[in-house]
């Protein structure tokens, strides 16, 4: 085992994990948009918007995230193309982007729901009472009290997209565990730098997940 | 003049009636109190008032404004109308000013100074200014309960609606909310309460409404419904013997 080649490889190495980073956090930031919307369309009273969004959490929720990645790299090029008519280069962080963000929207809207739902209705009705719409009572009363509570599982799931951001090496897109596996081919030492790639994923992980069980415990009180 | 008037209000959980044919009236400055046992629909009443509760047969006019008809504007129709609950529902993750001041601001469009100048006003009107910078949280349930009442006086509501202001309140904190109240209806604010403090009602109700598996069985004068129990229903008089006999 010879990790000294890692060293002379770090600047590949921290592009790569910006690269992870970049793309979690425009995911996380997108999925929890997204989802929230799907939520909220979920809770109506309109079948027609509840069963869209039912359909959609449980299609995504049924199929794997590596087919939705594959997928996007060739539909969104196909789908912008068909919609603006001239053609456009998107490039595999695009369509990978949207693929997280469309993907993780589904697990986040069932995050979002339950949360919407722990508040207590009487809120709601104080909200209205009050003469709030239905939009503003959910953004000024209830989602911000529900996205307190959610927060821990919110996070919860955002550490499994990180480690599930490393399935882009499917569309040849440079993350963290694509440049730690190409340049220990490179150097000739697969194993050393793999094993470094799956040190720092946990480290990362673990680390977070612990400070997530720590923020619920300080919440909780 | 009739601020709140209810006209054959009927409503339907599936098919399950909750309300039978409800009709009754109140006139501005006066003081209402709804009583009757638990379950008798007066708690749904109060809320088809401001249109919390929708109902299926029937209509509901406040200040010449149909709570039915679904062309009305329901947020404006409720933020002229006060509503007080039995669980307080301050807003939690809000401090007690912004709690004072979040719907005169976005739903009035006060500018913030004359949404706290306002809310201030009140909040010293109900003995707690000096908590203006707590949280929900922090206070106890009477003192919540005397911030919600604060919170919808500050929207200048035409009436003010109470939903069992005291039913969830310890023991020693009821008369603080009820001397809240007391003085309200004193002032001349048109109020409509669903209550069980008889104290409070022979002190300052007008009139005293008794409902019964979702209907009105006794609609009259307070003198009339305290002072002449021989004329009461048999339904109204159980319900008087059990609560009054302590």
């Amino acid at each position: 085992m010879d990790f000294s080649q890692i060293i002379p490889s770090m600047p590949g190495l921290v592009d790569g994990m910006l690269m992870t980073l970049k793309l979690l956090a425009l995911s996380v930031v997108g999925g929890v948009a997204l989802g929230t919307v799907l939520a909220l369309l979920r809770l109506s009273s309109n079948p027609l918007l509840s069963g869209f969004a039912k359909a959609y959490v449980n299609y995504f929720r049924s199929i794997p995230l590596l087919l939705v990645i594959t997928w996007f790299y060739l539909a969104v090029p196909m789908l912008l193309n068909w919609i603006t008519g001239t053609f456009v280069s998107v490039g595999a962080f695009t369509s990978c982007l949207v693929a997280f963000m469309m993907f993780e929207a589904a697990y986040y809207c069932e995050i979002v729901r339950a949360g919407i739902q722990s508040i207590a209705k009487g809120q709601e009705n104080a909200a209205y009472a009050l003469g709030m719409s239905y939009g503003q009572a959910m953004r000024l009363i209830i989602l911000p009290q529900a996205f307190r509570k959610m927060m821990p599982l919110l996070l919860q799931q955002s550490i499994i997209l990180f480690q599930d951001t490393s399935l882009v090496y499917a569309v040849g897109l440079m993350d963290f565990l694509n440049a730690a596996r190409s340049k220990g081919d490179i150097v000739g030492l697969p194993h050393e730098f793999l094993i470094f790639a799956g040190a720092v994923y946990f480290v990362i992980s673990f680390g977070a997940s612990l400070s997530v069980k720590r923020l619920q415990k300080r919440f909780a009180v | 003049m009739s601020m709140i008037s209810i006209k054959n209000v009927s409503k339907w959980y599936g098919d399950f009636q909750v309300l039978t044919d409800c009709t009754t009236d109140v006139k501005k400055g006066e003081v209402v109190v709804v009583c009757g046992p638990s379950g008798s629909g007066k708690s749904t009443l109060i809320k088809t008032v401001n249109a919390l509760e929708p109902f299926q047969k029937g209509d509901i006019i406040v200040d010449g404004t149909s709570v039915g008809d679904a062309k009305t504007d329901l947020p404006k129709l409720r933020s002229r109308v006060g509503m007080v609950f039995q669980h307080f529902e301050l807003f939690p993750h809000l401090s007690i000013t912004e709690n004072l001041t979040i719907a005169q601001e976005r739903v009035l469009g006060r500018s913030k100074d004359e949404a706290m100048q306002k809310g201030l006003h009140y909040l010293d009107r109900v003995g707690l200014k000096a908590h203006a910078h707590k949280f929900p949280g922090q206070l106890s349930g009477g003192q919540q309960q005397r911030v919600a009442i604060a919170r919808a006086l500050a929207m200048d509501p035409i009436a003010m609606l109470f939903d069992e202001p005291t039913s969830a309140l310890d023991p020693e904190m009821v008369n603080e909310v009820l001397d809240v109240m007391v003085e309200l209806a004193q002032e001349g604010m048109t109020m409509m309460c669903v209550t069980h403090e008889m104290g409070f009602a022979r002190k300052v109700a007008n009139r005293v409404i008794f409902m019964d598996r979702g209907s009105i069985v006794e609609d009259c004068a307070k003198e009339e419904f305290f002072g002449n129990i021989e004329a009461r229903s048999e339904r109204a008089r159980q319900f008087l013997s059990k609560i009054l006999q302590h």
